[in-house]
């Protein structure tokens, strides 16, 4: 069965749909699209280290992320212009990353593999892989949920409760990592942040509590990697795009649907706040 | 003794916030802390719960005490959808007795389906007091709580917190704003300018100079009605 490469790369896509959208979840509610997209891009320079010294791509994507992402969470409160030094330090690894990778020869055909994904050569490694980091992704955001959500509320409320926020903080950093180096073949670094905000921002006005609304990303991030597969295979598009294409059309489609049900209550004198932007 | 705070000092950068801050909290004590805009309340606080940079000093806190926070203000982001019923039931290790009181504190069931990013100021201000007293705390602080309330509001807030504190014998530390109320309400009032002005007896602190110095001439009306003998001779020189 894993022999036919439409199963692996369905196999790879939910993998990587299921891993992104929870933790997504968190990067919408904490603002952190921009810290993801940064970390993603950073990426690159551990991928195009990783093909110099001829080691595993997602070891070198994985540890760049992780510092990456570390010495944001650490340097938090330092610093007043967070935003920019993330901005500086994720494209100087980026910019650095593609010099690195215009020296090694043949590589840079290959380069767009990394920045979109090619999901459709994936190996039963990389889908182990893939699966391991969505063990570790969801373990980490189950046995933390409560402690992140409310740390993500309000830190003093959480440090009152004897929490560290920092120390929560640190776990979705950790998971943020993962989720970029097991993304890379899917979607590529370009567009992995997609994965992790397109399904939390079409589930948002789907449920009423946190829990819900990351069940419902699940839901969306993997129909999403589904029929951007199979609509890949028919159209003959890219497929990492084409993933990322259905998940912004379900998005819209919710729009849509907040939309008309909020007209619709309204117009019944309904109480229609509960359950939609606000 | 529930809290101890010793000689602590605060600093963010190389500014000094507090300096030598000596405080301590018994049970079924209420205590209000009053000072000006910046003077280091709400850092008081997170001190005590651990989130501030402590350069020197210590906070002393009684093992397994439980602290119910009620924050100055709550910034849910619009993207995270979350009813008051899923709020309350964020506190930790709460069981479901417990759980009963914090509907009991609600006074209402309706209120905890609503989503808390739809609520009024007070509505907001009521369940984040039943969060904070879901654990049956020991020591409540209370940072501005009754901030956005009107005044028939925070009067019914006050009187609660006093009701809370007689039925639980929980002690409170408070900051306020509200100098009148603070001064019949409370054991003790401390007096904060980064470091403690003043503090004691509610009468002792409104008759020092080092509160009339920071809250000015004009307490003395609002001290009135709490002390119609008050009479303070600088002061009427002064005008």
């Amino acid at each position: 069965m894993l022999d036919d490469f439409m199963v692996r790369a369905s196999l790879a896509g939910i993998g990587v749909a299921l891993a992104a959208a929870p933790l997504g979840c968190f990067v919408v509610w904490r603002r952190m699209a921009y810290f993801g997209e940064a970390t993603a891009h950073a990426a690159l320079l551990g991928i195009s280290l990783s093909l110099l010294f001829e080691f595993s791509i997602f070891a070198g994507a994985l540890l760049v992320s992780l510092s990456m992402a570390s010495l944001v969470t650490f340097g938090q409160g330092r610093s007043l212009f967070l935003d920019t030094l993330l901005g500086v330090a994720g494209h100087m690894s980026m910019a650095a990353g593609l010099i690195i990778v215009s020296f090694i020869s043949g590589v840079r055909i290959e380069l767009m593999a990394y920045l979109i994904g090619d999901i459709l050569a994936v190996s039963k490694t990389d889908i182990l892989l893939i699966w391991l980091g969505l063990g570790l992704v969801l373990l980490l955001l189950i046995w933390r949920w409560s402690a992140l959500l409310l740390c993500t509320l309000n830190e003093d409320l959480a440090a009152a409760s004897g929490l560290k926020p920092k120390r929560e903080s640190f776990v979705l950093t950790i998971a943020l990592a993962v989720v970029v180096a097991v993304g890379i073949k899917v979607v590529g670094v370009l567009l992995i942040i997609s994965m992790l905000i397109i399904p939390a921002a079409s589930a948002r006005s789907l449920g009423s509590t946190p829990e819900k609304m990351a069940l419902f990303a699940c839901l969306i991030g993997v129909l999403s990697a589904i029929f951007g597969l199979n609509a890949s295979y028919v159209f003959d598009t890219p497929t990492g795009p084409s993933i990322v294409s259905v998940a912004s059309l379900i998005f819209l489609a919710t729009l849509i649907f907040t939309f008309i049900k909020n007209r619709f209550l309204i117009n019944r004198g309904n109480k229609s706040r509960d359950s939609n932007y606000g | 003794m529930l809290i101890e705070v010793q000689n602590l000092c605060v600093g963010y950068g190389n500014k000094n916030v507090l300096q030598d801050i000596n405080l301590s909290l018994r049970k079924n004590e209420i205590v209000t802390i009053v000072g000006p805009n910046g003077s280091g309340k709400t850092t008081l606080f997170k001190s005590i719960i651990g989130s501030a940079p402590i350069s020197s000093g210590k906070v002393v806190i009684s093992p397994d005490l439980k602290i119910g926070y009620v924050p100055q203000v709550l910034n849910i982001d619009r993207s995270l959808p979350l009813t008051v019923k899923r709020f309350l039931s964020l506190a930790n290790n709460q069981n479901k007795k417990e759980s009963l009181s914090a509907e009991k504190v609600l006074e209402s069931d309706e209120l905890l389906f609503k989503q808390i990013s739809t609520l009024s100021g007070g509505q907001l201000q009521r369940v984040l007091l039943a969060r904070a007293l879901v654990n049956n705390p020991d020591v409540l602080l209370l940072d501005e709580a009754t901030q956005g309330l009107d005044q028939p509001g925070s009067a019914s807030f006050y009187r609660k917190i006093e009701e809370i504190r007689n039925d639980t014998g929980c002690a409170i530390l408070m900051i306020s704003h509200d100098l009148h109320v603070v001064m019949s309400a409370s054991n003790r009032v401390i007096c904060l300018n980064g470091h403690i002005c003043c503090q004691g007896e509610p009468r002792t602190v409104a008759s020092s100079p080092e509160y009339k110095a920071l809250f000015g001439p004009n307490v003395d009306g609002t001290l009135a009605l709490y002390q119609h003998n008050y009479n303070n001779n600088h002061n009427q020189i002064e005008r």
